[in-house]
């Protein structure tokens, strides 16, 4: 017990972590089941590298990160929209051109100052045992902005990921059902890259939601699973490295990818074994 | 259950809409997508209870003209009025089954949950799903035969079983307008044999179907009217004065007429519901 529960009960550091880990986690498993769903994975990854120059330019002039990540978000989602509208490329073209793009933009702002490196990898992994007071704060809001519209916008956002034509059809505006979930995609990145850094957040973003779908038979499930399992990564994953003094960031985002492949390896097995009887249903 | 005017569904005659208030009406109208007409000058009315079926090759207009109707494509040229008013408006009243379902293999949904979203037209982001809901969800997927299949993931569906729960939330809609593309692509013969009940039922009280198909002899034969495409109108108006061995030569490009019924040669698609055929495979 004293293993399990004493890091958190009498470091406050620790326990500030956890609240924030898990508030973070929440907002990751609803934006990431509609990421999965919606095929979103390119775009939310490259939303998590695109905001780099933004944030290394706000810590430049003194600004908060969190706002320079709402601009390099919004300079992202423009410039990949104007390209997918103004050319025959595809989206994914323009995706990686920005995402790289962006990335060295965000280096080579940071590499222009010496004193930047330890900045650099503050943003990059984040730091999750130096989290204050308000930006928990800020992440609690997020939180439930997040789950608000993930609540109000859950019929459009079925149809959508079912069929964009069948939600535009039955009166649901696609296009701007897709924007207001690329927008809390984007707000789940900005206001967690402070915990887990704007390399592992993608993570964190996918891999608790993506083993939620392997098990779940409905979206609500999977959501369910995704909190479940975002929320036990980010514990144990805080213990761990507690307990044997290892980067907490991205100890975090190691049990995720643990958690995914133990559930993967298990759901094989059992398909495997159930394998026979489903074949005789088929046809 | 619905107290509006029964009609029959045994053609009384082409293009003869019922008064004044005619679902759908197109004049001169010009369908096409990214600034290219596919098919000019397209003329027709539907009322309440009649059925069309849009009879062409792949690429021949059929999907491009329904989804003009439903509001996905804008007009090229002429006048299209769906309800009395432009495509794009009065979603509760119409229900569209496309070509295409490219999601199904990631979703976890059940099959009950896809009928259910026939539904969400009707109540919008925030109105309640109530037991009547409930209800008209049950007896849609047992119409198509799949209320056996309710929790089943979608995913575990043959593509057979997948095309027959789709149905199914077209009917769990209660539309006034049925707009289907190639509705039993896939479906084996009792599933079609449900599909046509279904659509008989769904116009005798009163809706009024458009339907893209390749099934001259059972699917076109339930219709009122007829349309032959091939990116212009072949022909258009009753099954039997439409489908001469001539019209459909002109449509498909090779036809064998005998024993009062004409075959088509070329058969697009089986029916053990594996692959759909592309959407866009070149004539010849």
């Amino acid at each position: 017990m004293d293993l399990l529960v004493t890091p958190f009960s009498s470091n406050g550091f620790m326990l500030q972590a956890l609240i924030a880990g898990i508030l973070v986690s929440i907002a990751c498993a609803i934006a990431g089941t509609f990421v999965i769903l919606r095929g979103l994975a390119f775009i939310g990854d490259a939303l998590a590298h695109g905001v780099l120059p933004g944030i290394a330019v706000a810590i430049l002039v003194g600004f908060p990160g969190v706002i320079g990540a709402a601009v390099g978000a919004a300079f992202m989602i423009g410039g990949i929209t104007l390209i997918t509208q103004r050319s025959r490329l595809s989206s994914d073209t323009a995706i990686g051109l920005l995402f790289v793009g962006m990335l060295s933009l965000g280096v080579v702002i940071v590499s222009r100052s010496s004193s930047f490196s330890g900045d650099l990898t503050r943003i990059l992994f984040g730091e999750i045992l130096g989290i204050g007071t308000q930006a928990i704060l800020v992440q609690l809001v997020a939180t439930v902005i997040i789950a608000a519209i993930a609540v109000i916008c859950a019929r459009p956002f079925l149809l959508l990921s079912f069929d964009p034509e069948q939600a535009e059809v039955a009166g649901f505006s696609a296009r701007l059902y897709h924007n207001i979930m690329l927008f809390m995609v984007a707000a789940t990145v900005i206001v967690s890259f402070q915990t887990v850094g704007t390399l592992l957040v993608f993570g964190l973003l996918i891999a608790p939601a993506g083993a939620g779908a392997l098990l779940a038979r409905r979206i609500e499930a999977m959501m369910a699973w995704a909190i479940l399992f975002g929320v036990l990564s980010m514990y144990s994953g805080l213990l761990i490295s507690y307990h044997f003094d290892l980067a907490a960031g991205a100890a975090i985002i190691l049990v995720t990818i643990v958690i995914f492949f133990a559930v993967f390896i298990l759901q094989n097995i059992r398909q495997r074994r159930t394998a026979p009887s489903r074949e005789t249903t088929h046809g | 259950m619905d107290s509006r005017q029964t009609a029959m569904n045994q053609a009384s005659g082409p293009g003869i809409a019922t008064g004044g208030s005619a679902y759908v009406q197109a004049r001169h109208l010009s369908v096409g997508y990214s600034n290219e007409v596919v098919v000019a000058d397209i003329s027709f009315k539907l009322g309440s209870g009649e059925a069309l079926a849009l009879i062409g090759t792949n690429g021949s207009g059929k999907s491009t003209l329904l989804k003009t109707i439903v509001g996905l494509l804008p007009l090229m040229g002429g006048q299209l009025s769906v309800f009395g008013m432009p495509p794009g408006n009065n979603h509760h009243r119409i229900a569209y089954l496309g070509q295409f379902h490219h999601s199904g293999f990631v979703l976890p949904l059940r099959a009950t949950d896809v009928v259910r979203m026939g539904r969400f037209p009707l109540h919008g982001l925030w109105k309640r799903m109530g037991r009547q809901d409930d209800e008209v969800v049950l007896s849609a997927m047992r119409t198509m035969g799949v209320e056996k299949l309710a929790d089943t993931p979608l995913r575990a569906l043959s593509g057979g079983q997948q095309q027959r729960v789709y149905l199914a939330q077209v009917l769990a809609h209660q539309a006034d307008l049925l707009v289907l593309d190639e509705p039993t692509a896939g479906l084996d013969a009792g599933g079609r044999e449900l599909y046509l009940q279904a659509i008989n039922e769904e116009l005798r009280r009163g809706a009024s179907v458009i339907m893209a198909t390749h099934d001259i002899q059972d699917e076109a034969a339930l219709c009122h009217q007829v349309m032959l495409l091939a990116r212009k109108v072949v022909a258009i108006g009753a099954p039997n004065e439409v489908m001469t061995p001539d019209a459909l030569l002109e449509t498909f490009g090779i036809v064998v007429a005998g024993e009062q019924r004409l075959h088509m040669l070329e058969h697009p698609h089986g029916h053990d519901g594996g692959g759909r055929p592309g959407l866009n495979r070149p004539r010849h």
